[in-house]
């Protein structure tokens, strides 16, 4: 299948190495463990595996078959042809980390290309490569920021309306590491917390303060006084982000972030159950040699002409060892690669675009949500394309019945906080017309009653 | 051979795609929270595929040609991969729908759970780690996390092996502990003596790669677990060699604690140009109840109408969560295909002949390049061209010419201890031809070496771009296209 050898060609490099058998290769193998038996099933042919992983796949129901309102870190976009056209070619897919400058311009340009899209969209000035997801790149601002201040500020205050999963990967990275301690005013993800909250917990032990922008529940936030304050205590700040938000929104570097962390998957990835994703991380020029992961610089070659090469390698596992930045080695380069075809496609015009519709049907969605008896949509700030609706029942139940009428229902909020019994998280992006959002309205409403 | 950036090709006005206009009431953004101007690039799809086909083509890949990357098992990555992890059934799942709508998702994930178990011979496994170093991270979080359950607070110090690859004493450091380093033997095994010595109730545990960096078994890997284990030590392997040991031998039974898998390479999805990959990591029962969570288990039992329902479980003292979600499931669908082509006996082939490819090359070459440690390689090796007579040559310049023979360089300079490295690692989906003209271009270059230096020097000469200034990158640091305003 995929080992070309015939016969007479391997006892012809057996007979080149000098043993009778492929087995003889194999004496440093302690005898006792040497050829276990796996327990596999037979091997099948690439005709049977097709229809074996098609029918996995179709005892799924997904965004596809039902229409979805389900957000919550993961977003249900239009992906343009071409970007699968694209990153589905070898030349791309199957090369390895840009080690050989040479033979691998393609790769190192597009991520170029790749970090200077991330710096505009978020109005940094630098961004690497790319992070494993939102969450990982989060974590890495984290440690970043720690050893910014070379652990004399261990503390890291995160907003309680940062993603769940994002500080439970947070903690997983920073609490107990030296003597950093993560600080939130409320355990679990909560609506109540205010910037000002955040603010009153600042002190010169803070290293960093770290925010979601819009946040979990997808409102909009005013950071511009916890930014002021950060700065006077000289604690950084960073923003976590929604790419597809900063199409229209006013941008982290504009409001004074230290650093922007953010999921990419909006960018052209598809769904596909939560991975491979796409991390990304950008800050100022002057903590770039803090920044964890690749980075790719701009440069020469011997005859002049321009080409590129990872640049900066000092900071990184293979060169510093056990005092580099991060351990990170592989990251998502395919992804990032699909988000920089997915940004060049779309453009100024289509990322203002896309923005601009979920921006829209999200506030057109809320309107009738909140129009229907017993359910309110909470709204006390400006929202982007998702926001929390209090319903008169249980979500499940609700999402439940949903199920039933063909669509995927919001994020049942009491799954993580028991204090949002009955509280739904619903997101709306471009691809849901005008009419779905009518019959999900309706759906609702029919779902609440019995 | 240069291509325009994005923004070079750039013309105002223009656009890839197109979307319907809204067909809802308008709702105005508040003006302070609008941002000003998007300074992103305007180009019509025609500029965009093309712009990204003429970057394409000045790559090197597997499709290619040759990539004999050593620790980096660039095997040929089999296209139905990408059509199976792109069925609409996969690709559009959320990763939060309810249960009953992902059966066929986690039935996939609890089949390549178990198939991963009988591979590896360990208990249990998570999925959810993003790549190696991230499967490292985590790995070691539970041997850490197990020592301190057990009260047992002075094990701070983790032992690498001087051949180990940069994650591992990068990892230790993520996790906060001390990396204690570990000299390798005139064979390349572990010094049984030094380990003796170090190993006392401050050693958390062992990170070990096995075959190790230089493409040997550990002649005493026994004993090696054996000590770390006696001194109550655990033992973490670095399975990005497993592709040397699929039916050869399961690291579980050889008495290794933790593990974590590069799906990326044993089990051919592909790297992407550096990513994504996968790091599932598993551990022997006594281990089990610190993964990661979520695992994926059955959360209610069968009947004999029924079948069960998948779901996820957390374990009790789990390490929390390392990445959001469930792991880069698009990954695992490659992998699941790739095991169920396969099966046991295909599994075995594909060890058998990654190390008689390995073998093969090395019995081509031995003579002609230094071998350091002349012993039967597995699925890679690692030669030195180092010739008295022309000292100036090195592994980067042998490196360089390859490229001009049409071939991806072998891994250099890696591992540390060897100083001109070069790591060839040729895996089994490559033919005798490919193996021969490569063996061929090596010893031309070794005779190149001598004749003609220069043309090593000066390497590559065909290649789109020719030797990069990597100091000026790095002293100038442009990390951003230029950008019209910026005039
Ligand atoms: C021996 C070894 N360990 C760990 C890693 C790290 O794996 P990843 O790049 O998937 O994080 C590599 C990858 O190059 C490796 O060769």
């Amino acid at each position: 299948m995929f080992i070309p050898h015939t016969d007479a060609e391997r006892e012809a490099m057996l007979a080149s190495i000098g043993v009778k058998d492929i087995k003889d290769l194999f004496t440093d193998v302690p005898v006792k463990h040497r050829f276990p038996k796996l327990g596999l099933p037979k091997g099948i042919t690439e005709m049977e595996a097709l229809a074996e992983l098609r029918e996995f796949s179709t005892a799924n129901e997904t965004a596809a078959d039902l229409v979805s309102f389900l957000g919550a870190g993961a977003y249900q976009h239009y992906i343009p042809a071409a970007v699968d056209a694209l990153i589905n070619r070898g030349e791309f897919f199957s090369a390895y980390t840009p080690y050989q400058p040479e033979i691998s311009q393609g790769t190192l340009q597009a991520i170029f290309e790749f970090q200077t899209l991330i710096a505009n969209l978020t109005g940094m000035e630098v961004s690497n490569a790319s992070h494993y997801d939102g969450a990982t790149a989060a974590a890495e601002a984290g440690l970043m920021a720690y050893h910014h201040f070379r652990g004399k500020r261990p503390k890291i205050i995160i907003s309680s309306s940062v993603n769940p999963e994002y500080r439970e990967v947070m903690c997983s990275y920073l609490c107990g590491y030296e003597n950093m301690k993560l600080v939130s005013v409320e355990d679990k993800a909560d609506l109540k917390e205010s910037p000002d909250q955040l603010s009153d917990r600042l002190d010169d032990q803070t290293a960093l303060v770290m925010v979601q922008y819009p946040d979990f529940f997808g409102r909009i936030n005013d950071f511009h006084k916890l930014v002021r304050k950060s700065h006077e205590i000289g604690a950084l700040i960073a923003f976590i982000v929604n790419p597809t938000a900063l199409g229209i929104l006013k941008t982290p570097g504009e409001l004074g972030a230290d650093i922007v962390v953010g999921e990419g998957q909006p960018l052209g990835i598809p769904l596909s159950f939560g991975g491979p994703y796409l991390g990304f991380l950008a800050t100022k020029k002057d903590f770039v040699r803090k920044i964890s992961g690749r980075l790719v610089g701009e440069t020469v070659d011997g005859e002049g002409r321009r080409g590129y090469v990872l640049t900066l390698t000092a900071r990184e596992q293979h060169i510093r060892r056990e005092k580099a930045t991060s351990n990170i080695c592989s990251n998502q380069g395919l992804m990032a690669l699909a988000a920089t075809i997915y940004m060049s496609l779309l453009g100024k015009q289509g990322m203002q675009q896309v923005a601009d519709l979920c921006y829209q049907k999200a506030h057109y969605a809320a309107e009738l949500i909140n129009r229907l008896p017993g359910f309110e949509v909470l709204t006390d700030k400006p929202f982007f394309h998702e926001f929390v609706v209090k319903c008169p029942v249980d979500v499940d139940h609700i999402n439940q019945h949903l199920l039933e009428d063909g669509f995927l229902g919001g994020l049942n909020l009491a799954k993580i906080n028991p204090d949002l019994a009955n509280h739904m998280l619903v997101a709306v992006t471009e691809v849901i017309s005008k009419e779905d959002i009518e019959a999900f309205a309706e759906a609702l409403k029919e779902a609440s009653h019995d | 051979m240069t291509e325009p950036t994005l923004y070079e090709l750039s013309s105002p006005g223009r656009s890839g795609v197109r979307f319907p206009k809204s067909d809802v009431p308008k709702y105005e953004l508040p003006a302070d929270l609008v941002r000003a101007d998007l300074p992103f690039p305007e180009l019509a799809e025609i500029d965009v595929v093309r712009h990204f086909t003429h970057l394409s083509a000045m790559n090197y890949s597997i499709d290619k040609g040759f990539y004999p990357l050593g620790s980096c098992t660039m095997k040929y990555n089999p296209k139905i991969n990408e059509v199976t992890a792109r069925l609409p059934g996969f690709a559009f799942t959320h990763p939060l729908q309810p249960l009953e709508t992902i059966q066929g998702n986690l039935f996939l994930m609890y089949q390549l759970q178990e198939y991963l178990k009988e591979i590896s011979g360990f208990a249990a496994i998570s999925l959810q780690p993003a790549a190696g170093a991230q499967g490292e991270f985590t790995g070691v979080k539970i041997i850490n996390a197990y020592h301190k359950s057990r009260g047992d607070l002075k094990r701070t110090r983790v032992l690498i092996p001087d051949s180990a690859h940069g994650t591992n004493p990068a990892t230790c450091s993520m996790v906060g502990l001390e990396v204690v380093h570990l000299p390798s033997d005139a064979r390349g095994n572990v010094d049984l003596v030094a380990l003796h010595e170090i190993c006392d109730d401050t050693v958390a545990g062992l990170m070990l790669t096995n075959p190790n960096t230089l493409g040997l078994f550990d002649e005493n890997v026994s004993e090696v677990i054996e000590i770390v284990h006696a001194a109550g030590g655990l033992v973490y392997g670095d399975g990005a060699n497993l592709n040397a040991l699929l039916g050869i031998a399961r690291p579980g039974d050889l008495g290794f604690d933790v593990m974590h898998f590069n799906l990326h390479k044993t089990f051919s999805t592909p790297h992407g140009g550096g990513g994504p990959g996968s790091g599932p990591v598993a551990v022997t029962s006594q281990l089990a109840d610190f993964l990661p969570s979520p695992v994926v288990g059955i959360v209610e039992p069968g009947t004999e109408d029924l079948p069960p329902l998948y779901g996820f479980t957390t374990p009790t003292m789990s390490i929390g969560r390392v990445k959001t979600f469930y792991g880069q499931f698009g990954m695992l669908v490659r992998a699941y295909t790739y095991i169920r082509m396969n099966g046991s006996d295909g599994l075995r082939r594909i060890s058998e002949f990654a190390v008689l490819n390995a073998n093969y090359l090395l019995s081509k070459v031995r003579g002609k390049y230094t071998l350091p440690y002349n012993r039967t390689c597995m699925h890679e090796f690692v030669v030195e061209g180092v010739w008295p007579e022309v000292p100036d040559i090195h592994a980067l310049d042998i490196a360089k010419r390859l490229m001009d023979y049409d071939f991806h360089p072998p891994t250099n300079y890696f591992p540390l201890i060897v100083h001109e490295a070069l790591m060839i690692e040729p895996t089994e989906t490559e033919n005798k031809q490919t193996l021969d003209a490569f063996a061929d271009a090596l010893l031309k270059i070794a005779e190149e070496a001598h004749t003609d230096p220069e043309l090593l020097k000066n390497a590559p000469h065909n290649t789109p771009v020719s030797r990069l200034d990597e100091v000026k990158a790095a002293k100038e640091l442009v990390l951003c296209c230029w950008l019209p305003e910026n005039e």
